[in-house]
Protein backbone atom coordinates (compact mmCIF):
# COMPACT_ATOMS: atom_id res chain seq x y z
CA UNK A 1 0.00 0.00 0.00
CA UNK A 2 2.77 2.43 0.95
CA UNK A 3 4.48 1.61 -2.36
CA UNK A 4 1.36 2.67 -4.23
CA UNK A 5 1.29 6.01 -2.44
CA UNK A 6 4.93 6.64 -3.32
CA UNK A 7 4.25 5.57 -6.89
CA UNK A 8 1.30 7.96 -7.15
CA UNK A 9 3.42 10.84 -5.85
CA UNK A 10 6.24 10.06 -8.29
CA UNK A 11 3.82 9.75 -11.19
CA UNK A 12 2.13 13.05 -10.33
CA UNK A 13 5.45 14.90 -10.15
CA UNK A 14 6.66 13.41 -13.45
CA UNK A 15 3.33 14.09 -15.12
CA UNK A 16 3.19 17.72 -13.98
CA UNK A 17 6.76 18.31 -15.20
CA UNK A 18 5.89 16.78 -18.58
CA UNK A 19 2.73 18.87 -18.91
CA UNK A 20 4.74 21.97 -17.97
CA UNK A 21 7.32 21.08 -20.63
CA UNK A 22 4.65 20.42 -23.23
CA UNK A 23 3.53 24.07 -23.12
CA UNK A 24 6.62 24.95 -25.20
CA UNK A 25 5.69 22.48 -27.92
CA UNK A 26 4.44 23.70 -31.29
CA UNK A 27 0.68 23.72 -31.66
CA UNK A 28 -1.04 20.53 -32.85
CA UNK A 29 -1.22 20.48 -36.65
CA UNK A 30 1.36 23.24 -37.12
CA UNK A 31 2.89 22.85 -40.59
CA UNK A 32 5.71 25.25 -39.65
CA UNK A 33 6.86 23.39 -36.54
CA UNK A 34 10.57 22.46 -36.35
CA UNK A 35 9.80 18.78 -36.87
CA UNK A 36 7.82 19.52 -40.02
CA UNK A 37 9.66 22.46 -41.57
CA UNK A 38 13.05 22.74 -39.91
CA UNK A 39 14.31 25.58 -37.71
CA UNK A 40 13.90 29.15 -38.87
CA UNK A 41 16.96 30.50 -40.61
CA UNK A 42 18.55 27.06 -40.74
CA UNK A 43 18.38 24.15 -43.07
CA UNK A 44 14.97 22.75 -43.99
CA UNK A 45 13.60 19.66 -42.34
CA UNK A 46 14.64 16.31 -43.77
CA UNK A 47 10.96 15.42 -44.16
CA UNK A 48 10.56 18.28 -46.65
CA UNK A 49 13.28 16.70 -48.74
CA UNK A 50 11.50 13.37 -48.57
CA UNK A 51 8.17 14.87 -49.61
CA UNK A 52 9.50 16.91 -52.50
CA UNK A 53 12.27 14.68 -53.84
CA UNK A 54 11.44 11.07 -53.03
CA UNK A 55 9.29 10.50 -56.11
CA UNK A 56 12.01 11.83 -58.38
CA UNK A 57 14.64 9.76 -56.56
CA UNK A 58 12.84 6.44 -56.36
CA UNK A 59 9.64 6.47 -58.43
CA UNK A 60 7.74 5.26 -55.38
CA UNK A 61 4.59 7.30 -54.61
CA UNK A 62 4.30 6.02 -51.04
CA UNK A 63 6.78 8.25 -49.23
CA UNK A 64 6.67 6.09 -46.11
CA UNK A 65 7.84 3.06 -48.08
CA UNK A 66 10.58 4.94 -49.88
CA UNK A 67 11.92 6.42 -46.62
CA UNK A 68 11.61 3.09 -44.82
CA UNK A 69 13.21 0.88 -47.45
CA UNK A 70 15.61 3.23 -49.20
CA UNK A 71 16.69 6.36 -47.32
CA UNK A 72 16.59 4.65 -43.93
CA UNK A 73 17.23 1.17 -45.25
CA UNK A 74 20.12 0.48 -42.91
CA UNK A 75 17.90 1.27 -39.92
CA UNK A 76 15.10 -0.94 -41.22
CA UNK A 77 17.50 -3.83 -41.83
CA UNK A 78 18.54 -3.82 -38.20
CA UNK A 79 14.95 -3.41 -37.02
CA UNK A 80 14.33 -6.66 -38.87
CA UNK A 81 17.37 -8.15 -37.18
CA UNK A 82 15.93 -7.06 -33.82
CA UNK A 83 12.75 -8.99 -34.61
CA UNK A 84 14.83 -12.00 -35.66
CA UNK A 85 16.87 -11.84 -32.45
CA UNK A 86 13.68 -11.55 -30.40
CA UNK A 87 12.40 -14.72 -32.04
CA UNK A 88 15.66 -16.49 -31.36
CA UNK A 89 15.63 -15.39 -27.71
CA UNK A 90 12.13 -16.79 -27.28
CA UNK A 91 13.38 -20.02 -28.82
CA UNK A 92 16.32 -20.03 -26.39
CA UNK A 93 14.21 -19.16 -23.34
CA UNK A 94 11.19 -21.38 -23.82
CA UNK A 95 11.80 -24.17 -26.28
CA UNK A 96 12.14 -27.57 -24.65
CA UNK A 97 12.94 -30.88 -26.33
CA UNK A 98 11.82 -33.73 -24.09
CA UNK A 99 14.24 -36.65 -24.39
CA UNK A 100 14.57 -36.44 -28.13
CA UNK A 101 10.86 -36.91 -28.66
CA UNK A 102 9.88 -36.22 -32.28
CA UNK A 103 8.25 -32.86 -32.74
CA UNK A 104 5.39 -33.58 -35.08
CA UNK A 105 4.74 -37.31 -34.71
CA UNK A 106 2.67 -37.00 -31.56
CA UNK A 107 0.12 -34.86 -33.28
CA UNK A 108 -3.19 -36.17 -34.46
CA UNK A 109 -2.65 -38.10 -37.63
CA UNK A 110 -6.09 -37.73 -39.18
CA UNK A 111 -6.62 -34.96 -41.67
CA UNK A 112 -10.14 -34.11 -40.59
CA UNK A 113 -10.05 -30.47 -39.74
CA UNK A 114 -13.00 -30.36 -37.38
CA UNK A 115 -12.59 -33.78 -35.82
CA UNK A 116 -16.13 -34.33 -34.60
CA UNK A 117 -15.76 -31.55 -32.09
CA UNK A 118 -19.07 -29.83 -32.62
CA UNK A 119 -18.13 -26.72 -30.76
CA UNK A 120 -15.43 -26.12 -33.30
CA UNK A 121 -17.50 -26.48 -36.46
CA UNK A 122 -18.44 -22.82 -36.75
CA UNK A 123 -15.05 -21.52 -35.70
CA UNK A 124 -13.16 -24.05 -37.80
CA UNK A 125 -15.18 -23.42 -40.95
CA UNK A 126 -15.01 -19.65 -40.60
CA UNK A 127 -11.29 -19.83 -40.09
CA UNK A 128 -10.86 -22.16 -43.03
CA UNK A 129 -12.68 -19.65 -45.21
CA UNK A 130 -10.88 -16.65 -43.76
CA UNK A 131 -7.28 -17.88 -43.94
CA UNK A 132 -6.86 -17.80 -47.74
CA UNK A 133 -8.48 -14.38 -47.93
CA UNK A 134 -6.23 -13.04 -45.18
CA UNK A 135 -3.15 -14.45 -46.88
CA UNK A 136 -4.15 -13.10 -50.28
CA UNK A 137 -4.72 -9.68 -48.77
CA UNK A 138 -1.35 -9.92 -47.01
CA UNK A 139 0.39 -10.62 -50.31
CA UNK A 140 -1.41 -7.64 -51.83
CA UNK A 141 -0.31 -5.43 -48.93
CA UNK A 142 3.31 -6.51 -49.46
CA UNK A 143 3.35 -6.25 -53.24
CA UNK A 144 1.37 -3.01 -53.39
CA UNK A 145 3.21 -1.30 -50.54
CA UNK A 146 4.76 1.16 -52.98
CA UNK A 147 1.47 2.58 -54.17
CA UNK A 148 -0.89 2.24 -51.23
CA UNK A 149 -0.59 1.94 -47.46
CA UNK A 150 1.29 -1.25 -46.74
CA UNK A 151 4.65 -2.89 -46.89
CA UNK A 152 6.68 -5.74 -45.50
CA UNK A 153 5.98 -5.24 -41.81
CA UNK A 154 2.22 -4.96 -42.21
CA UNK A 155 1.95 -7.81 -44.70
CA UNK A 156 4.23 -9.98 -42.59
CA UNK A 157 2.08 -9.46 -39.52
CA UNK A 158 -1.04 -10.33 -41.53
CA UNK A 159 0.58 -13.54 -42.82
CA UNK A 160 1.64 -14.45 -39.29
CA UNK A 161 -1.88 -13.74 -38.05
CA UNK A 162 -3.34 -16.07 -40.68
CA UNK A 163 -1.35 -18.97 -39.19
CA UNK A 164 -2.21 -17.88 -35.66
CA UNK A 165 -5.96 -17.95 -36.31
CA UNK A 166 -5.49 -21.40 -37.78
CA UNK A 167 -3.80 -22.46 -34.55
CA UNK A 168 -6.50 -20.79 -32.44
CA UNK A 169 -9.46 -22.25 -34.30
CA UNK A 170 -8.20 -25.82 -34.54
CA UNK A 171 -5.02 -26.46 -32.64
CA UNK A 172 -1.34 -25.76 -32.93
CA UNK A 173 -0.75 -29.02 -34.80
CA UNK A 174 -2.94 -27.84 -37.68
CA UNK A 175 -0.86 -24.71 -38.07
CA UNK A 176 2.44 -26.53 -37.61
CA UNK A 177 1.50 -29.03 -40.33
CA UNK A 178 1.41 -26.09 -42.73
CA UNK A 179 4.32 -24.12 -41.33
CA UNK A 180 6.63 -26.44 -39.41
CA UNK A 181 9.23 -25.26 -36.94
CA UNK A 182 12.14 -26.02 -39.27
CA UNK A 183 10.41 -24.06 -42.00
CA UNK A 184 9.60 -20.95 -40.00
CA UNK A 185 13.05 -20.76 -38.50
CA UNK A 186 14.50 -21.03 -41.99
CA UNK A 187 12.08 -18.40 -43.33
CA UNK A 188 13.13 -15.99 -40.61
CA UNK A 189 16.77 -16.36 -41.58
CA UNK A 190 16.01 -16.24 -45.30
CA UNK A 191 14.24 -12.89 -44.83
CA UNK A 192 17.36 -11.35 -43.29
CA UNK A 193 19.47 -12.99 -46.00
CA UNK A 194 17.35 -11.45 -48.79
CA UNK A 195 17.63 -8.02 -47.20
CA UNK A 196 21.36 -8.09 -46.51
CA UNK A 197 22.00 -9.97 -49.74
CA UNK A 198 20.57 -7.08 -51.74
CA UNK A 199 22.85 -4.80 -49.73
CA UNK A 200 25.93 -6.88 -50.44
CA UNK A 201 24.96 -7.12 -54.12
CA UNK A 202 25.20 -3.33 -54.26
CA UNK A 203 28.66 -3.54 -52.68
CA UNK A 204 29.73 -6.18 -55.22
CA UNK A 205 28.74 -3.81 -58.01
CA UNK A 206 30.91 -1.11 -56.53
CA UNK A 207 28.44 1.01 -54.58
CA UNK A 208 27.71 1.55 -50.92
CA UNK A 209 25.85 -1.06 -48.87
CA UNK A 210 22.11 -0.91 -49.72
CA UNK A 211 22.58 1.82 -52.33
CA UNK A 212 20.15 0.28 -54.78
CA UNK A 213 20.68 2.60 -57.73
CA UNK A 214 23.51 0.43 -59.03
CA UNK A 215 21.18 -2.57 -59.30
CA UNK A 216 19.95 -1.03 -62.54
CA UNK A 217 22.22 -3.52 -64.34
CA UNK A 218 20.70 -6.48 -62.47
CA UNK A 219 17.02 -5.58 -62.87
CA UNK A 220 17.53 -4.20 -66.42
CA UNK A 221 15.41 -1.13 -65.68
CA UNK A 222 15.29 2.18 -67.46
CA UNK A 223 17.21 4.02 -64.80
CA UNK A 224 18.50 3.90 -61.25
CA UNK A 225 15.12 5.16 -59.95
CA UNK A 226 13.21 2.11 -61.12
CA UNK A 227 16.02 -0.10 -59.80
CA UNK A 228 15.45 1.48 -56.39
CA UNK A 229 11.72 0.81 -56.68
CA UNK A 230 12.29 -2.86 -57.52
CA UNK A 231 14.91 -3.31 -54.78
CA UNK A 232 12.43 -1.90 -52.26
CA UNK A 233 9.98 -4.62 -53.20
CA UNK A 234 12.80 -7.13 -52.67
CA UNK A 235 13.65 -5.94 -49.18
CA UNK A 236 9.95 -5.71 -48.27
CA UNK A 237 9.59 -9.38 -49.18
CA UNK A 238 12.56 -10.16 -46.95
CA UNK A 239 11.06 -8.17 -44.07
CA UNK A 240 7.69 -9.89 -44.56
CA UNK A 241 9.26 -13.36 -44.41
CA UNK A 242 11.08 -12.61 -41.16
CA UNK A 243 8.12 -10.87 -39.51
CA UNK A 244 5.69 -13.63 -40.49
CA UNK A 245 7.97 -16.38 -39.20
CA UNK A 246 8.78 -14.65 -35.92
CA UNK A 247 5.18 -13.64 -35.18
CA UNK A 248 4.10 -17.24 -35.58
CA UNK A 249 7.12 -18.47 -33.60
CA UNK A 250 6.24 -16.14 -30.72
CA UNK A 251 2.67 -17.42 -30.63
CA UNK A 252 3.60 -21.09 -31.00
CA UNK A 253 6.21 -21.01 -28.26
CA UNK A 254 4.20 -18.92 -25.81
CA UNK A 255 0.96 -20.84 -26.29
CA UNK A 256 2.51 -24.29 -25.85
CA UNK A 257 5.04 -23.36 -23.12
CA UNK A 258 7.83 -24.18 -25.54
CA UNK A 259 6.80 -27.77 -26.24
CA UNK A 260 4.99 -27.00 -29.53
CA UNK A 261 2.63 -29.84 -28.62
CA UNK A 262 -0.39 -28.99 -26.56
CA UNK A 263 -1.38 -25.41 -27.00
CA UNK A 264 -4.09 -23.58 -25.10
CA UNK B 1 -12.30 31.77 -20.17
CA UNK B 2 -13.12 30.73 -23.70
CA UNK B 3 -10.14 32.73 -24.91
CA UNK B 4 -7.90 31.07 -22.34
CA UNK B 5 -9.00 27.64 -23.56
CA UNK B 6 -8.36 28.55 -27.18
CA UNK B 7 -4.90 29.92 -26.54
CA UNK B 8 -3.47 27.81 -23.76
CA UNK B 9 -5.14 24.42 -23.67
CA UNK B 10 -6.45 23.58 -27.11
CA UNK B 11 -3.12 23.74 -29.01
CA UNK B 12 -1.50 21.25 -26.64
CA UNK B 13 -4.49 19.21 -25.53
CA UNK B 14 -3.29 16.15 -27.45
CA UNK B 15 0.06 16.23 -25.63
CA UNK B 16 -1.75 16.42 -22.29
CA UNK B 17 -3.67 13.29 -23.20
CA UNK B 18 -0.44 11.48 -24.07
CA UNK B 19 1.13 12.54 -20.77
CA UNK B 20 -1.89 11.14 -18.93
CA UNK B 21 -1.71 7.84 -20.86
CA UNK B 22 2.03 7.64 -20.27
CA UNK B 23 1.61 8.26 -16.55
CA UNK B 24 -1.02 5.52 -16.33
CA UNK B 25 1.55 3.15 -17.83
CA UNK B 26 4.32 4.40 -15.57
CA UNK B 27 2.12 3.99 -12.50
CA UNK B 28 1.37 0.40 -13.48
CA UNK B 29 5.08 -0.31 -13.93
CA UNK B 30 5.96 1.12 -10.51
CA UNK B 31 3.01 0.23 -8.33
CA UNK B 32 1.69 -3.07 -9.63
CA UNK B 33 2.97 -6.22 -8.03
CA UNK B 34 2.24 -8.67 -10.82
CA UNK B 35 4.81 -8.96 -13.60
CA UNK B 36 2.16 -9.33 -16.32
CA UNK B 37 0.45 -6.16 -15.11
CA UNK B 38 3.81 -4.40 -15.27
CA UNK B 39 4.13 -5.54 -18.90
CA UNK B 40 0.66 -4.16 -19.64
CA UNK B 41 1.84 -0.88 -18.11
CA UNK B 42 4.90 -0.88 -20.36
CA UNK B 43 2.67 -1.42 -23.40
CA UNK B 44 0.44 1.50 -22.40
CA UNK B 45 3.56 3.64 -21.97
CA UNK B 46 4.72 2.63 -25.42
CA UNK B 47 1.39 3.51 -27.06
CA UNK B 48 1.61 7.01 -25.54
CA UNK B 49 5.02 7.50 -27.15
CA UNK B 50 3.79 6.20 -30.51
CA UNK B 51 0.82 8.61 -30.38
CA UNK B 52 3.16 11.47 -29.47
CA UNK B 53 5.45 10.83 -32.45
CA UNK B 54 2.65 10.47 -34.97
CA UNK B 55 0.92 13.62 -33.73
CA UNK B 56 4.15 15.61 -34.19
CA UNK B 57 3.92 14.96 -37.94
CA UNK B 58 0.36 16.24 -38.31
CA UNK B 59 -0.20 19.30 -40.49
CA UNK B 60 -3.58 21.04 -40.73
CA UNK B 61 -5.53 19.81 -43.73
CA UNK B 62 -2.65 17.80 -45.14
CA UNK B 63 -3.09 14.55 -47.05
CA UNK B 64 -1.58 11.13 -46.36
CA UNK B 65 2.05 10.72 -47.47
CA UNK B 66 1.18 8.88 -50.68
CA UNK B 67 1.52 10.98 -53.80
CA UNK B 68 -1.03 10.75 -56.61
CA UNK B 69 0.60 8.66 -59.30
CA UNK B 70 -1.94 7.44 -61.84
CA UNK B 71 -0.96 9.63 -64.76
CA UNK B 72 -3.74 8.65 -67.12
CA UNK B 73 -6.48 8.88 -64.48
CA UNK B 74 -5.23 12.06 -62.91
CA UNK B 75 -7.23 14.43 -65.06
CA UNK B 76 -10.45 12.49 -64.64
CA UNK B 77 -10.02 12.18 -60.89
CA UNK B 78 -9.04 15.77 -60.23
CA UNK B 79 -12.43 17.53 -60.40
CA UNK B 80 -14.29 15.30 -57.94
CA UNK B 81 -11.38 14.88 -55.55
CA UNK B 82 -12.78 17.23 -52.97
CA UNK B 83 -11.28 15.49 -49.96
CA UNK B 84 -7.92 17.03 -49.10
CA UNK B 85 -6.34 16.28 -52.45
CA UNK B 86 -2.73 17.46 -52.54
CA UNK B 87 -2.18 20.48 -54.72
CA UNK B 88 -3.30 19.74 -58.29
CA UNK B 89 0.14 20.62 -59.62
CA UNK B 90 1.45 17.65 -57.62
CA UNK B 91 0.18 15.36 -60.36
CA UNK B 92 3.07 14.26 -62.54
CA UNK B 93 2.21 15.45 -66.00
CA UNK B 94 3.50 13.66 -69.09
CA UNK B 95 5.30 11.16 -66.90
CA UNK B 96 6.59 8.37 -69.06
CA UNK B 97 9.09 6.15 -67.36
CA UNK B 98 11.80 7.12 -69.79
CA UNK B 99 13.09 10.64 -69.89
CA UNK B 100 10.68 11.98 -67.31
CA UNK B 101 11.15 15.62 -66.60
CA UNK B 102 11.44 15.75 -62.82
CA UNK B 103 11.47 19.52 -62.70
CA UNK B 104 7.73 19.84 -63.31
CA UNK B 105 6.93 17.50 -60.44
CA UNK B 106 6.64 19.85 -57.51
CA UNK B 107 4.92 19.06 -54.23
CA UNK B 108 4.21 21.64 -51.57
CA UNK B 109 5.47 20.06 -48.30
CA UNK B 110 2.64 21.73 -46.38
CA UNK B 111 0.04 19.61 -48.19
CA UNK B 112 1.50 16.24 -47.15
CA UNK B 113 1.89 15.11 -43.54
CA UNK B 114 5.38 14.47 -42.25
CA UNK B 115 6.24 10.88 -43.29
CA UNK B 116 9.22 10.46 -40.97
CA UNK B 117 7.33 9.80 -37.69
CA UNK B 118 5.17 7.27 -39.54
CA UNK B 119 8.28 5.41 -40.69
CA UNK B 120 9.82 5.38 -37.23
CA UNK B 121 6.64 4.26 -35.49
CA UNK B 122 5.85 1.64 -38.12
CA UNK B 123 8.99 -0.28 -37.18
CA UNK B 124 8.63 0.55 -33.49
CA UNK B 125 5.20 -1.08 -33.34
CA UNK B 126 6.38 -4.38 -34.83
CA UNK B 127 9.57 -4.41 -32.79
CA UNK B 128 7.42 -3.61 -29.73
CA UNK B 129 5.34 -6.73 -30.37
CA UNK B 130 8.48 -8.86 -30.72
CA UNK B 131 10.05 -7.54 -27.52
CA UNK B 132 6.74 -7.95 -25.67
CA UNK B 133 6.89 -11.58 -26.79
CA UNK B 134 10.34 -11.94 -25.26
CA UNK B 135 9.09 -10.38 -22.02
CA UNK B 136 6.14 -12.79 -21.90
CA UNK B 137 8.49 -15.71 -22.55
CA UNK B 138 10.64 -14.61 -19.61
CA UNK B 139 7.52 -14.29 -17.44
CA UNK B 140 6.52 -17.81 -18.42
CA UNK B 141 9.95 -19.15 -17.46
CA UNK B 142 9.79 -17.29 -14.14
CA UNK B 143 6.39 -18.83 -13.43
CA UNK B 144 7.69 -22.30 -14.32
CA UNK B 145 10.67 -21.79 -12.00
CA UNK B 146 9.04 -20.13 -8.98
CA UNK B 147 5.33 -20.84 -9.37
CA UNK B 148 4.42 -17.19 -9.01
CA UNK B 149 4.45 -13.92 -10.88
CA UNK B 150 3.94 -11.70 -7.82
CA UNK B 151 7.00 -9.60 -7.24
CA UNK B 152 6.97 -9.79 -3.44
CA UNK B 153 6.65 -13.59 -3.45
CA UNK B 154 9.51 -13.83 -5.95
CA UNK B 155 11.69 -11.62 -3.76
CA UNK B 156 11.00 -13.79 -0.70
CA UNK B 157 11.96 -16.91 -2.62
CA UNK B 158 15.08 -15.30 -4.05
CA UNK B 159 16.24 -14.17 -0.58
CA UNK B 160 15.53 -17.55 0.97
CA UNK B 161 17.61 -19.41 -1.59
CA UNK B 162 21.28 -19.85 -0.72
CA UNK B 163 23.59 -17.98 -3.04
CA UNK B 164 25.77 -19.81 -5.49
CA UNK B 165 29.04 -19.09 -3.74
Amino acid sequence: MIAKIYATIAVFITGSLLIYGVSDFPRFGDARSPANAGVEGGAGSISEYYITKSYADTKVPNIVTSVLADYRSYDTMFETVVIFVAGMSIFAILRTFRSGAPLVENFRKDDSFIDGDHQRIIVGTTCRLAVPVVQLFALYVIAHGHHSPGGGFQGGVLLGASYIILALADDLAAALRRLSEARYLMLAAVGIAIYSGLGFLCMLLGQNFLDYGVLEAVFRTDGPEMARSHSMLGVEIGVAATVMAIMFAIYANLASKGTLKKAL
Amino acid sequence: MDNFFQESIAPHFNFWVYVVIMMIGLWAVIAKNNLIKKLIGLSIFQSAIILLYVSLGVKDGAAIPILPHHEEHADAAAPDAGQAAPAPDAVPVSESHRGADHADYAVDPATIVNPLPHVLMLTAIVVGVATLGVALALAQRIFAEFGSLEENELLIQLKAEPTDE
